[in-house]
């Protein structure tokens, strides 16, 4: 018998560890309540519990089940909305109500539905583990793709000729080297902490378009990168999250709401079922997969949801899609581990956080990257991860710590946020390292020169920082024209480019082209306008035509189907100098 | 079943530890009987085989080893309840003290709430007009909707607070209760609100749950878990809009960080436990609407920071956990601005999705937008006044401080009036209209037309 020993908080301790083995799944007390073994000593096991321990007694019975905590894989996750370790909310809704109950044992996938399935083996092929078996359509969207799972190999024995097939009926039967049977479904389980195997990791060379402006053409981010969003509350990091998820370019989005708030996992809920993907026509909910673990629900669970997230992201990765996983946010995450390590009377490193944060961090975004899957296809898992630093302190541990293993960092900016400024991405602190791999995918896909263009942009900022500071000291009547234009063209880049509003039906996303071309124009006016001041003519008197104002303004006025009306504004231009040069003649 | 322990092994500040018993469960509610008759209750909140922890709510002043006889009770702290709780006022932990007898009660409810499913929720939409041109215009509260007040000793939260609950205003269902959670507050400000209660003539709607800053601090803990508890059963079963206040949520954090010191638990921020935050959300997160029901739970909670510290653990970890926050500043208070909200730190997260054509004004939005980003200017334009003396501005910035100076003074000031939506935009209009139309760059042209003239 294996009985409860201990009981503080969600850490429980059994008496006979030797009746488990670390990371093991378990049931707990009568309500079932499943946990899992996080130590072992001499004495006891310690377990935490992903569930309200409450109504616990010293003596209550602890099931083992021989398993790690898995999650299940099959037709019927993408739409899906779970909780941290993978139960479907919808049928917990079904089963107990509005409220959570304790204790739920529900099958993560449909047990009913059919399923259409295309067998693409026959009887006496052989396979190793990698190669495809069977082919779904999960919905209009997505092609599921049933892969021989690893360490699996041997000659295809029976194919179920039915072509509706549920999740746990034998789809094949294969008779491995030792004579013995296997039976493959469309289900297979797989153990959150465990990365997906993979053949090779390759180099990022793609962008992961998000349609953000400041994103896609100042800090971009690769597919199978890793990006991190660190902001103190209220300066847009799950406004950004959500931006990206609507519009970017991947396959297939996870989005893990990790001790996050109730209401924004109903919003993404709603929205996602109401919006329309551009491209493909489908609900965006036809390729989301929502992961809600909401802050008031057990801290043990919060720390499985990211990997019960990133576990679904490889699944999918295997099949050949480029995956991107937003979780918000990691701090939450980073708590929780701080939360059971103080439990667990663990000695603390910095800021009470384990000693072993930094490595646990390490391990998660590694989980990331563009790579060829078992079955030589291509996919990517990249991580969007936000960061709730304490007092909007960047040098906390988890943002540094963070900041260490990503490439690209999009620090929010509260000042940004107060003044209105969206997304509040400050460009003074933030960077991406993936600029350079991508020249080349710039260079050919969108214009030769955008790569300068995009460094020239970022030089300007830098330099009207400095000036600022001057400003502030001096004010801005007296500067010399020439630094003037500096300050008004970078209005132009900030208000105008860098600020995008997301409840505009056109600003909310834009083309690469358009925002390559809205650049061409600012720094033609630029040059330009330095012409205009070489020839003393007072900067002023352009500043009267009011065509600043004017390029600000085309991210509303040009429509993304229009392009071709961005080339009147060289026109524009040019017709505003030539006035400002009559007048000086 | 139900024995009475005599004494008990130890006692450390709030907690009283046993040993050698059996057959008790975790959260467990605890009955101590002292030698002169007084109850108090408690909770288990450790067991280590037959060592058993509980946590006194009313504190262990006057307790000893051998004075007081304990029953573990079987069952977790509930609250008896009713719609006759309103009207009522109870004590921290949910003993009637107004002296007018029991309640008819028709539950007993779990003081920890169940955590609602996602997806049994509602995203709240329709917005409640509290008449304050400050949180109407620019932070608007949404029914259903955490907002806190982030205020400082001696800025007036209590009579913000006040107002809002006098002057609140829902289209639809006006079936509406207040639940009030004091923490540690003092008699005078409880004293305050009893007041403006019974003068707004609501106090037959209002169930009060008073831990004063004399009672004991161990009961803090379970204050707010009462009245959220009642407000629950107000909102979802008895389907009204229901407005918890709930101050001062810095005295309960400090309880909470007085409690986990007490069981030697490894300290995170300031001394407060890791887990605040999951502390915290459990308390917030039990605001909202759930579907099919006409009920809402609105949560105002109140905090002071401590040196009007924003980053400071309590405001920081609730800002993170509540969907915005209004935030009171020192220096408008001393300027003669009541109510004194900071527009650009305070926030309204539901705000976006419940303005507009549909619940106020086509240019709400733009409006609010426009006020946040020109008085955001004004902020810098008075940095460089200081330095190089108002008469070098340009005219241009001169308009500007022209602005601020009438949005504080017109917009932002109102005293005890109460502004209608369309009464806030249009003041909001007459001030924008100080600044040039082409530095207007966040309303879009079909709305300067209609409204700048």
């Amino acid at each position: 018998m294996n009985e409860i020993y201990s009981i503080n908080g969600p850490v429980v301790k059994v008496k006979n560890p030797e009746n488990f083995k670390m990371l093991e799944k378990v049931y707990v007390g009568k309500e079932r309540l499943v946990g899992e073994v996080i130590a072992l000593n001499s004495e006891n096991a310690t377990i935490q519990v992903y569930e309200s321990t409450s109504l616990l007694k010293v003596n209550d019975e602890v099931f083992g089940t021989n398993d790690m905590l898995s999650v299940t894989l099959g037709p019927g996750i993408i739409g899906s909305i779970y909780d941290g370790i993978q139960r479907p909310l919808d049928i917990l809704e079904e089963k107990e109500g509005y409220f959570l109950a304790k204790g739920s044992n529900v099958k993560s996938l449909n047990q009913e539905k059919l399923w259409d399935v295309e067998v693409v083996v026959s009887e006496s092929d052989y396979l190793k583990s990698g190669n495809l078996y069977a082919v779904i359509d999960e919905n209009e969207l997505i092609k599921h793709k049933k892969i021989v799972p690893n360490n699996i190999e041997g000659v295809v024995v029976y194919v179920n000729k039915n072509k509706k097939l549920k999740v746990n009926e034998t789809v094949i039967s294969i008779k491995d080297n030792n004579g013995t049977i296997i039976n493959l479904t469309l289900e297979t389980s797989w153990p959150i902490k465990i990365p997906r195997p993979i053949k090779t990791k390759l180099k990022a060379d793609s962008p992961l378009i998000t349609g953000q402006r400041i994103i896609d053409s100042i800090f971009p981010i690769a597919k199978g990168g890793c990006a991190a969003i660190p902001g103190g509350f209220g300066a847009g990091k799950t406004m950004l999250q959500h931006q990206i998820a609507k519009w970017c370019n991947a396959d297939i989005i996870v989005y893990v709401g990790c001790g996050e708030r109730g209401n924004e996992m109903t919003q993404v809920l709603e929205e996602f079922k109401e919006l329309i993907d551009p491209k493909t026509k489908q609900p965006l909910l036809n390729r989301t997969v929502l992961i809600a673990n909401t802050s008031n629900m057990p801290v043990a669970a919060r720390e499985a949801s990211i990997y019960t997230g990133i576990t679904i992201a490889e699944y999918y990765r295997d099949m050949g899609y480029d995956v991107a996983i937003m979780a918000d946010s990691t701090s939450r995450w980073a708590e929780a581990l701080r939360e059971i390590s103080g439990r667990l009377e663990e000695l603390p490193a910095e800021e009470g956080f384990p000693a072993y944060l930094p490595s646990k961090i390490a391990q998660f975004y590694e989980r990331a990257g563009s790579v060829t899957t078992l079955s030589d296809e291509k996919g990517s898992v990249t991580i969007i991860g936000a960061v709730s630093p304490q007092g909007g302190d960047f040098s906390e541990p988890v943002t540094q710590n963070t900041k260490r293993f990503v490439k690209t960092f999009w620090a929010l900016d509260k000042n940004l946020s107060y003044a209105r400024h969206f997304p509040s991405i400050n460009w003074n602190l933030s960077y991406s390292d993936y600029f350079e791999d991508l020249e080349t995918w710039y260079a050919s896909n969108i214009a030769e020169d955008f790569f300068k263009l995009r460094n020239d942009v970022v030089a300007i900022l830098n330099k009207e920082n400095k000036l600022l500071e001057v400003v502030k000291l001096i004010g801005s009547d007296i500067l010399a024209d020439e630094q003037k234009l500096l300050l008004e063209i970078s209005r132009v880049i900030r208000v105008g480019f860098l600020q995008q509003n997301a409840f505009n039906d056109i600003d909310t996303y834009v083309p690469f082209l358009k925002q390559y071309k809205m650049l061409k124009i600012i720094f033609y006016l630029n040059d330009k306008a330095s012409i205009l001041i070489k020839n003393k003519i007072p900067f002023s008197k352009l500043v009267k035509t009011d065509i600043f104002n004017d390029l600000i303004r085309i991210k509303y006025e040009v429509r993304n189907d229009d392009l071709v009306l961005l080339d009147s504004y060289f026109n524009k231009i040019d017709k505003a100098i030539e006035i400002v040069e009559a007048m000086y003649e | 079943m139900n024995k009475k322990i005599i004494g008990n092994s130890e006692i450390k500040t709030s907690l009283v530890i046993y040993e050698g018993i059996d057959d008790v469960f975790y959260d467990e509610l605890v009955e101590i009987q002292l030698n002169d008759g007084t109850i108090r209750n408690g909770r288990v909140v450790e067991i280590i085989d037959k060592k058993v922890v509980v946590q006194v709510f009313e504190g262990t002043l006057n307790l000893s080893k051998i004075n007081n006889k304990t029953r573990f009770l079987k069952t977790p702290f509930k609250l008896k309840v009713s719609k006759e709780i309103l009207g009522r006022i109870f004590n921290g932990s949910g003993k009637l003290i107004d002296g007018y007898g029991d309640i008819f009660y028709e539950k007993e409810l779990d003081i920890n709430g169940s955590v609602i499913n996602p997806i049994s929720r509602v995203y709240p939409r329709n917005y409640i007009e509290t008449g304050i041109s400050a949180i109407d215009g620019l932070s608007t509260l949404i029914r259903g909707q955490k907002l806190p007040i982030f205020s400082g000793s001696g800025l007036p939260h209590d009579k913000l607070a006040a107002q809002i609950v006098r002057q609140a205003k829902v289209s639809g269902n006006n079936d509406f209760a207040i639940v009030f959670a004091a923490m540690g507050i003092t008699s005078d400000s409880a004293n305050y609100f009893k007041e403006s209660f019974r003068e707004s003539g609501v106090d037959s709607k209002v169930a009060m749950f008073v831990n004063l800053s004399n009672d004991p601090i161990i009961e803090r803990l379970i204050t707010p878990r009462l009245a959220l508890t009642a407000a629950e059963y107000l909102a979802y079963e008895c389907e009204m809009n229901v407005l918890v206040v709930l101050t001062d949520m810095t005295s309960y954090c400090e309880a909470l960080r007085e409690m986990s010191s007490s069981k030697g638990e490894i300290p995170g921020r300031k001394g407060y436990p890791g887990y605040l935050y999951s502390d915290l959300s459990t308390l917030y997160e039990r605001a909202g609407i759930i579907k099919n029901g006409k009920g809402s739970l609105t949560q105002i909670p109140i905090l002071t920071m401590p040196n009007d510290d924003i980053t400071s653990p309590v405001p920081d970890l609730t800002g993170y956990i509540t969907e915005g926050q209004i935030v009171l500043d020192r220096s408008l208070y001393l300027n003669g601005i009541y109510p004194p909200i900071n527009p650009l730190s305070s926030l309204s997260r539901l705000m976006k999705d419940g303005i507009g054509e549909k619940y106020t004004r086509d240019d709400h939005k733009d409006v609010a937008d426009q006020l946040f980003a020109s008085y955001a200017k004004v902020n810098e334009i008075r940095a460089l006044a200081s330095v190089i003396g108002e008469d070098e501005l340009s005219d241009k910035d001169k308009k500007y401080l022209e602005f601020g100076q009438k949005f504080e003074e017109i917009f932002l000031n109102q005293n005890n009036t109460n502004r209608s939506i369309e009464n806030t935009l249009d003041i909001a209009w007459k001030i924008l209209k100080i600044l040039p139309k082409n530095s207007l760059d966040r309303i879009s042209d079909k709305i300067i037309e209609k409204y700048y003239g």
